[in-house]
């Protein structure tokens, strides 16, 4: 057998092994210590130089030739096998996953979060009081006369009265925070509050319980042009249109004068109130030591579970407050890390 | 405060249309709540007449009436008694919609007889309570044309709510005065009258200032009560109230034209001169209402010689009451004072149109005036003649000059007003305003109680301008900073935490029923509320438990068998500001995980250690000791403390509690208080530097045999003290119950030095010295 025939034959051969194990015997049986080219190779050394010389040459190129048939080859069969393995190995991507962790955030906290949010970044930082509170500070300091009915309109829950015979109420907004701050700091004031609150009256509209958040700002200059101004960005930015119509109509509330509801046009049909508002009464800076001649500022008041209704579309206020899983489930959000 | 277009026109002479007049009352900050046309949903019912009205073959009490409509002769069945032959009556034809069920009229046949319309009560088309019978209309009605049309029902009917600061306006006229400022119409002057008395008033009167500062009277005498002119009853019953009789509807009138209350006696029924004073503990009184009160001290009554005949300024008493037969009666016209009026109505639960004013504040000048308006009234609508006029004291005095300074419109409302625009508002609201330019002293008028600053003013100029002309102003400088202080916005870190951990948050009350409040510790006297809503919201809540667990048993009973549910709100142990605490509280219930079921994760019961790892979520750090509040299973509850300062609590729940509760178990709950925990690091602080060893770690695991009740945690110390410096860590990874009071612990030691590879020997030597420690802290041996 010439060299060229050797070589045909022996690239014909690889072409056609099927599997692995054919190539490893067709290996050995070709380059083996007894393979047919290694045996043509070892027969060289009988030769006389000038045939090793050009025999030896020619050996190389067929060597180099099916050493290169051979590894491509075996690439060949390796890819084959993986895919025809990976064709094997399937699993139902369909299958639930693992559980993980999937808990709730009541809607009412997302809802005071994102208020916070707001109006952060408006300047305001957030204050507190508690929710049994003196009477003083949820009535009296705020400019309610005794016997007024605006008082009686508020639908008051009492404890025993405290050690010095002051009444105690449950707020009835947040509002005594206001009395609070301004008490403990000096202008200028720009405070939120949100919190609890507390009224004697359940039915379809209104809950024992809810939520109140209250805005305050006091210094030399605000008016209620920037009053106007901070509540449509609230709003705006609440709602998340950048176009929400908003109506200020005069209000009464003791502790404002100018005072004012606020009404937000609702998907284009109707004015929804949505929060009492005005400029802080003189009697109320004055109860709280700030010259009304001075200074003056801002008061705002609005239920969390009104604008959380209106945002989500949920129906039913009592619901918030029902512990039913399957209504949190839907109505909740999932956490989010913060920073 | 219900009114009628045609009503508002009596006093203000207007062209605009409706919609033009409503949004200036919302402008002005009368709201509109509610505008109506009854006549609307009335339009179909006609005037029919009873031809012919026979008894029903079948049935007695029916009738079978031959019904003439003005166009054709129908037959109609009919069951009211008074349905009879000649009469007029209100006639609903198929088709219609009957306004009090809402159903559509059919054909009928009633007990084989056919019926092509029905005759209607009141009550069916909701104009009163009356469905005794038919409505009986006037013979002089005419036949075919629409009954709401002739009634006068065809009105616009608007309810306004007016704030407790506008009393001037719960009269028409109070309120036309207000549109009228705006520009929108003009206010027509009122009649004056002044009425010369033609005998001098019989009835002695007798008025203690404290009781009331002001009191007019007079006698009319020979006047006929009875039914008021149609125009009168039509008026007062299109804003719903009753038509009585001339006499009271006279006093009605006022209140709801003028705000002005006014009240009259039967003269003959007086006994002697009247007395205005401040009642006496324990005297009785029954009103007009036909209800005895029991008064207490400092109301102000009027009595004459047979005791209290009214509880002036709320309501009047029956034994004086007037009827048909009154010939005699004695107008009062007075100014109670609001305080005393409100605290006098709400001590004896008594609503009235009067007592409603006079809490809110009647104008003390219109006392004389609507005494004057009322006689012309009665002496027109019931003939007779007047007296001369009894007085006692005189309008309290009013409201203080305020001085004004016009530029406070723009520097207060945001809204620049010139002052000729402003002093023109003011005056068409009834002010007096003196001065100019920069400067205004303005007085008030009598019936704004309202107005002592000028604040107070600015706002009446601005609603009259209207706020929409308040332009936006945005701030510039915004303070930087996070709006929440550490401790505040940890509440939303730990809510973020616990959802992330599976739990849903929920919202409960802060109160609850006392009973389920006591097994989480004694309520005080003092967290006990005065007027609870009900027995079941009774006490501030002491633990956020008794809410959760009531929320468990709700989803329990809606099949949900594995529940995680948390709460981030304030608990009470006192009435006091540092009472007030701020909790994470939880509660884990039946399986866990908390999933419908999972192909690859078994689900199992949950456990303290679920609740424990809630708690090491929200803090890591502090000191376990295996004690725990009386509502927890003592052998399987903790506490974490940090030094003397208890954090929050966790365990398996009490078997008692669950019992109380009727919830299922395994309940396993945390408590954590959220103010106690140390506030987190500054993020800045720099950590010490972090060295990694070069050299392997070599693990070595060891299992101790040790009594039951060694707790694990002593001997992990024990582990990680052999060799501080060696043995970098150590895990728990195996806890097997042997029995007789044994068990073995299995842990994974981790053994590492920073500058070299440890040699066997090195090795061993840590592990004796493991294996020592341990039996030292815990009289452990290996296995």
């Amino acid at each position: 057998m010439n060299m060229s025939d050797l070589k045909h034959k022996t690239l014909e051969e690889i072409e056609k092994i099927a599997s692995l194990q054919d190539w490893e015997e067709l290996r050995v049986a070709v380059l083996g210590k007894k393979g047919s080219l290694t045996l043509l190779m070892k027969e060289l050394g009988t030769k006389s130089p000038e045939e090793r010389r050009l025999m030896g040459a020619e050996l190389n190129v067929v060597k180099e030739a099916v050493t290169e048939a051979l590894d491509l080859r075996k690439h060949q069969l390796e890819e084959a096998d993986l895919d025809a393995r990976l064709a094997r190995e399937t699993l139902d991507v369909s299958l639930p996953p693992r559980p993980f962790f999937k808990g709730k955030i009541h809607p009412l906290s997302s809802v005071m979060d994102q208020a916070i949010h707001i109006f952060g970044q408006m300047g305001f930082k957030v204050a507190e009081g508690p929710d049994i509170e003196e009477d003083f500070y949820n009535f009296t300091a705020l400019n309610f006369p005794p016997e007024h009915p605006a008082r009686q309109e508020h639908d008051t829950f009492y404890l025993p009265p405290g050690a010095d015979q002051q009444p105690l109420v449950l707020r009835t907004h947040t509002s005594p925070v206001q009395i609070r701050t301004m008490l403990q700091e000096k202008p200028p004031i720009r405070i939120i509050a949100p919190g609890r609150t507390y009224r004697s009256d359940y039915d379809a509209t209104h809950t024992p319980m809810f939520h109140q958040i209250e805005g305050l700002v006091v210094d030399t200059h605000t008016h209620m042009g920037h009053l106007k101004g901070c509540l449509e960005e609230f709003c705006r930015l609440f709602f998340e249109d950048p176009a929400l119509k908003l109506r200020f109509r005069p209000g009464y509330f003791p502790f404002t004068e100018p005072s004012a509801e606020v009404d937000i046009w609702w998907k284009d049909s109707s004015w929804l109130e949505i929060l009492g508002c005005g400029m802080v009464h003189p009697n109320v800076l004055r109860n709280c030591d700030i010259d009304p001649d001075v200074y003056q500022g801002f008061a705002f008041g609005m239920g969390i579970e009104r604008i959380a209704m209106l945002k989500y579309g949920i129906e039913d206020l009592r619901l918030f407050f029902d512990s039913d899983i399957r209504w949190l489930n839907y109505y909740g959000f999932d956490p989010e890390a913060r920073e | 405060m219900k009114f009628t277009v045609s009503w508002l026109k009596d006093h203000l002479e207007a062209e605009a249309p409706l919609e033009a007049i409503l949004e200036k009352l919302n402008s002005l900050g009368l709201v509109v709540d509610k505008v109506e046309n009854k006549a609307e949903p009335l339009a179909p019912f006609t005037i029919c007449e009873v031809v012919e009205a026979e008894k029903h073959p079948n049935a007695d009490r029916l009738k079978v009436c031959r019904v003439n409509t003005g166009h054709d002769v129908i037959q109609v069945v009919c069951g009211a008694p008074n349905a009879h032959k000649g009469m007029k009556a209100v006639l609903a034809r198929p088709g219609v919609v009957i306004p009090s069920t809402q159903q559509v009229l059919k054909v009928g046949k009633v007990r084989d007889v056919e019926s092509f319309g029905m005759m209607c009560s009141a009550q069916e088309l909701l104009l009163g309570d009356v469905s005794e019978g038919i409505i009986e209309v006037d013979p002089t009605a005419p036949l075919g044309e629409s009954y709401a049309k002739w009634a006068g029902l065809d009105e616009i009917l608007i309810d306004i709510d007016i704030t407790p600061n506008r009393g001037d306006c719960l009269g028409v006229y109070g309120i036309a005065r207000d549109l009228a400022a705006t520009g929108i119409g003009t206010l027509k002057p009122l009649k004056q009258s002044a009425i010369k008395g033609t005998f001098s008033c019989p009835v002695a009167l007798m008025v203690d200032p404290d009781a009331c500062p002001y009191f007019t009277g007079r006698v009319i005498r020979g006047v006929k009560n009875g039914p008021s002119p149609e125009w009168l009853q039509k008026k007062l019953q299109a804003i719903g109230l009753k038509s009585i009789s001339a006499l009271v509807d006279v006093t009605n009138y006022f209140a709801y034209d003028r705000a002005r209350p006014l009240h009259v006696f039967d003269a003959d029924k007086l006994t002697g001169g009247l007395t205005v004073r401040l009642s006496r503990p324990g005297e009785t009184f029954v009103a007009l209402d036909g209800k005895a009160y029991t008064l207490s001290e400092d109301m102000t009554v009027i009595e004459d010689d047979s005791g209290v005949i009214s509880l002036a300024g709320v309501m009047g008493g029956q034994s004086t009451g007037c009827d048909d037969s009154t010939h005699t009666v004695f107008l009062e016209s007075a100014f109670f004072d609001p305080i005393r009026t409100a605290i006098t109505g709400r001590n004896l639960g008594i609503i009235s149109d009067s007592r409603f004013r006079f809490e809110r504040g009647v104008d003390p000048e219109s006392t004389l005036p609507g005494l004057e308006a009322a006689t012309q009234m009665i002496l027109d609508l019931c003939g007779g003649e007047a007296s001369d006029v009894v007085s006692a004291g005189s309008s309290p005095e009013g409201a203080q000059p305020i001085i004004f300074h016009p530029s406070r419109c723009e520097s207060l409302g945001g809204m620049q007003v010139a002052p000729v625009r402003v002093v023109e508002i003011l005056k068409a609201l009834g002010f007096q305003v003196k001065g100019q330019g920069e400067k205004f002293e303005v007085l008030p008028p009598s019936w704004r109680f309202d107005i002592e600053h000028e604040a107070d003013l600015v706002e009446e100029v601005l609603r009259v301008e209207g706020y929409d002309k308040i332009a936006s102003l945005s701030y510039g400088v915004r303070p930087e900073g996070k709006p929440l202080l550490p401790l505040q916005e940890r509440r939303f870190i730990v809510r973020d935490k616990l959802a992330g951990r599976g739990l849903i948050e929920t919202v409960t009350w802060s109160f609850m029923a006392k009973k389920e409040a006591e097994f989480f510790g004694k309520v005080p006297e003092s967290l006990v509320l005065m007027n609870p809503i009900s027995q079941d919201l009774e006490v501030m809540r002491p633990s956020l438990l008794p809410n959760l667990l009531k929320a468990v048993l709700f989803n329990q009973n809606r099949g949900i068998d594995s529940i995680g549910l948390f709460e981030v709100g304030p608990q009470y142990s006192a009435a006091t500001s540092d009472g007030q605490y701020m909790m994470a509280t939880g509660v884990r219930a039946g399986t866990f995980p908390i999933f419908p079921g999972n192909w690859c994760e078994k689900k199992r019961p949950v456990d303290i250690y679920d609740v424990k790892a809630d708690v090491c979520a929200i803090i890591l750090g502090g000191t376990w000791e295996p004690i725990a509040p009386s509502w927890y299973h003592p052998g399987r509850s903790a506490t974490l403390k940090l030094g003397p300062q208890v954090l929050g609590y966790f365990g398996e729940l009490h078997p008692r509690i669950l019992k109380a509760f009727d919830v299922k178990g395994p309940v396993v709950s945390f408590e954590v208080f959220l103010d106690r925990l140390p506030l987190p690091k500054k993020k800045t602080t720099t950590k010490p530097k972090l060295i990694l060893s070069p050299y392997q770690a070599v693990e070595r695991d060891f299992a101790f045999v040790v009594d039951q009740d060694v707790p694990a945690n002593t001997l992990l110390i024990a582990v990680t003290k052999a060799d501080p410096t060696l043995v970098v860590g150590v895990t728990l990874f195996d806890v097997f119950e042997m029995g007789d009071g044994k068990k073995s612990l299995g842990i994974r030691a981790s053994l590492q030095s920073k500058d070299r590879t440890l040699t066997d020997e090195e090795i061993q030597a840590v592990s004796q010295k493991i294996i020592s420690s341990v039996t030292q802290a815990t009289g452990g041996v290996l296995r």
